[in-house]
């Protein structure tokens, strides 16, 4: 099992493909903090205009731990759609290479093959997930500084004290990784049932387009369909910045509003994963392999 | 005749107890500046609660600078402070200054269970940001109790000291200050969230949405130890 993921990393990150969804975070993060570094001022101010007609906020408010979640906020939502170039190829990629046929003649099972091919697509994803964190968490803190952190969601403001922040964004990056494993899944469930590389990728940014867009419609006849939606529960990393307060309104440091909904949510991912990962090694193994 | 006499009598007395009124509050509010004139300058630790309907936010510790004659510094400990716009700068000196002001008595009322004096500070300049505060003076102990201050710009705001260990020198142990709050709301595109978790907010939490509360409470005070300027910078 270990040699036929090793082999399948090594073909992963043998793909110049493999590098885009690097690169494309360097640049992406990069350029916003860049941005902020220059003008970040003029976005904060910009968000304290209506809070700061009552309230005088002082301190570093435009710190690493603000700058991140802005990042995270923006980039875990396309994040899927590079994770789907590497997990929606896993299958169709080596029978559009025909080299299908040559793999299972080695002296393995399909579901070993399939578990193996699944497991690399989700070490991709976790490395991607790594170095989203390296920058948008560790260069952010470098580059900016530490300080509380000054959330400020639409109907009300979080204040995050600066020794009760990062063990949040462990969580957030180990829940982000659930959901992003899920993505993985979906990719490599469709990349079963075609013989090419472009379809099950185009399909999967669909699906994920098409259910994030539905998740986030705020129409009452898709509510009912949202909770089994896993694009609903993706967003749930957002949970770990939102705390607790007592009776008299003081925040409880080390608390979570929602503990609940963070593990409801992962409940719900890791089914899906288990289903798409479950169905495509059925499939698979009912397939048959003419390529 | 009778009705001019009585009229005339009427005006002498009313004129002669509002300018006694006046000579005392005057004369009040001088001797609690004085009581506070022992202090020349103070650095104080404490502990700030804010109570805001839409911020969750945890205690966090301050200090507060004061030097004579009227320098005024609250700085948070470390980290991020939310404090209501123009109100926590006012202290007591600030309050019992009777430059520009004129002082008018306006009866008694209890707070906290205390019977104290109410005194109106009316700005005699017309472009001063205060509009009018009322304070309320524990006479025997002269110790402002309450002050409430309205301004131009930032609203009205109430000011509730306790008092303890630092009451000789009319320093307080705890200081509330409640003030009005706007609504707040950001547009989701703005904040990035654009899942819907959110209840409408009933009534009473709209209401409640309009009042905010900062809570001071003092830990300890160093007094006339002498503080350089660069810390009000």
């Amino acid at each position: 099992m270990r040699t036929l993921i090793n082999i399948e990393l090594y073909k992963i990150f043998k793909r110049p493909r493999t590098y885009i969804a690097f690169a494309a975070i360097t640049a992406l993060i990069v350029l916003i903090q860049f941005g902020l570094k220059i003008d970040g001022q003029t976005y904060v101010d910009f968000m304290l205009n209506d809070i700061g007609s009552t309230l005088e906020i002082d301190g570093n408010v435009l710190n690493g731990y603000l700058v991140c979640y802005i990042m995270l906020q923006l980039l875990l939502v396309h994040v899927p759609l590079l994770i789907a170039l590497i997990a929606a190829d896993m299958i169709s990629g080596e029978a559009n290479m025909g080299t299908l046929r040559i793999l299972l003649s080695k002296p393995y099972s399909r579901t070993s093959f399939m578990l193996a091919k699944f497991i690399a697509s989700t070490i991709y994803t976790l490395l991607l997930l790594v170095w989203l964190a390296f920058l948008a968490l560790f260069v952010s803190m470098w580059v900016f500084g530490t300080d509380d952190m000054f959330l400020m969601k639409s109907s009300y403001v979080v204040l995050l004290k600066e020794n009760d922040v990062f063990w949040r964004y462990i969580g957030a990056f180990l829940f982000a990784s659930l959901a992003m494993t899920t993505v993985a899944a979906l990719g490599f469930f469709l990349s079963v049932f075609a013989e090419n590389s472009i379809g099950p990728i185009v399909a999967t940014m669909s699906v994920i387009i098409f259910l994030t867009i539905l998740s986030t419609m705020n129409i009452p006849v898709f509510n009912t369909i949202k909770p089994y939606l896993f694009t609903t529960h993706m967003i749930s990393w957002k949970e770990f910045f939102d705390i607790q307060v007592t009776e008299s309104n003081e925040a409880i440091l080390g608390s979570i509003q929602n503990k609940d909904r963070i593990l409801h949510s992962a409940i719900v991912l890791i089914i899906h994963i288990i289903v798409f990962v479950s169905a495509a090694i059925v499939v698979f193994k009912k397939k048959d392999i003419l390529s | 005749m009778q009705k001019l006499l009585i009229l005339f009598l009427f005006t002498v007395h009313y004129s002669l107890f509002n300018s006694v009124s006046a000579q005392d509050a005057t004369a009040l509010v001088m001797k609690v500046k004085a009581k506070l004139d022992q202090v020349s300058d103070y650095e104080a630790d404490g502990k700030m609660k804010t109570n805001v309907a839409f911020i969750k936010a945890p205690i966090g510790k301050v200090k507060i600078f004061y030097k004579k004659p009227n320098k005024f510094r609250l700085k948070k400990d470390g980290g991020i402070s939310l404090l209501p716009k123009g109100g926590v700068s006012v202290n007591m000196n600030s309050l019992v200054t009777t430059d520009e002001f004129v002082a008018l008595a306006a009866g008694e009322a209890m707070v906290g269970g205390v019977k104290t004096t109410v005194v109106k500070m009316l700005p005699t300049n017309e472009n001063s940001e205060v509009v009018l505060t009322t304070m309320y003076i524990d006479e025997t102990n002269l110790l402002i109790k309450k002050a409430v201050t309205t301004t131009k710009e930032n609203g009205t705001y109430e000011i509730e000291m306790s008092y303890g260990k630092f009451a000789s020198f009319g320093l307080p142990d705890k200081v509330v200050f409640s003030f009005n709050t706007k609504n707040y709301k950001l547009p989701k595109g703005l904040t990035l969230e654009f899942e819907d978790n959110e209840k409408p907010l009933t009534e009473e939490q709209k209401l409640r949405n309009k009042k905010g509360r900062v809570e001071i409470t003092y830990t300890s005070y160093a007094i006339n130890k002498g503080i350089a300027d660069a810390v009000f910078k």
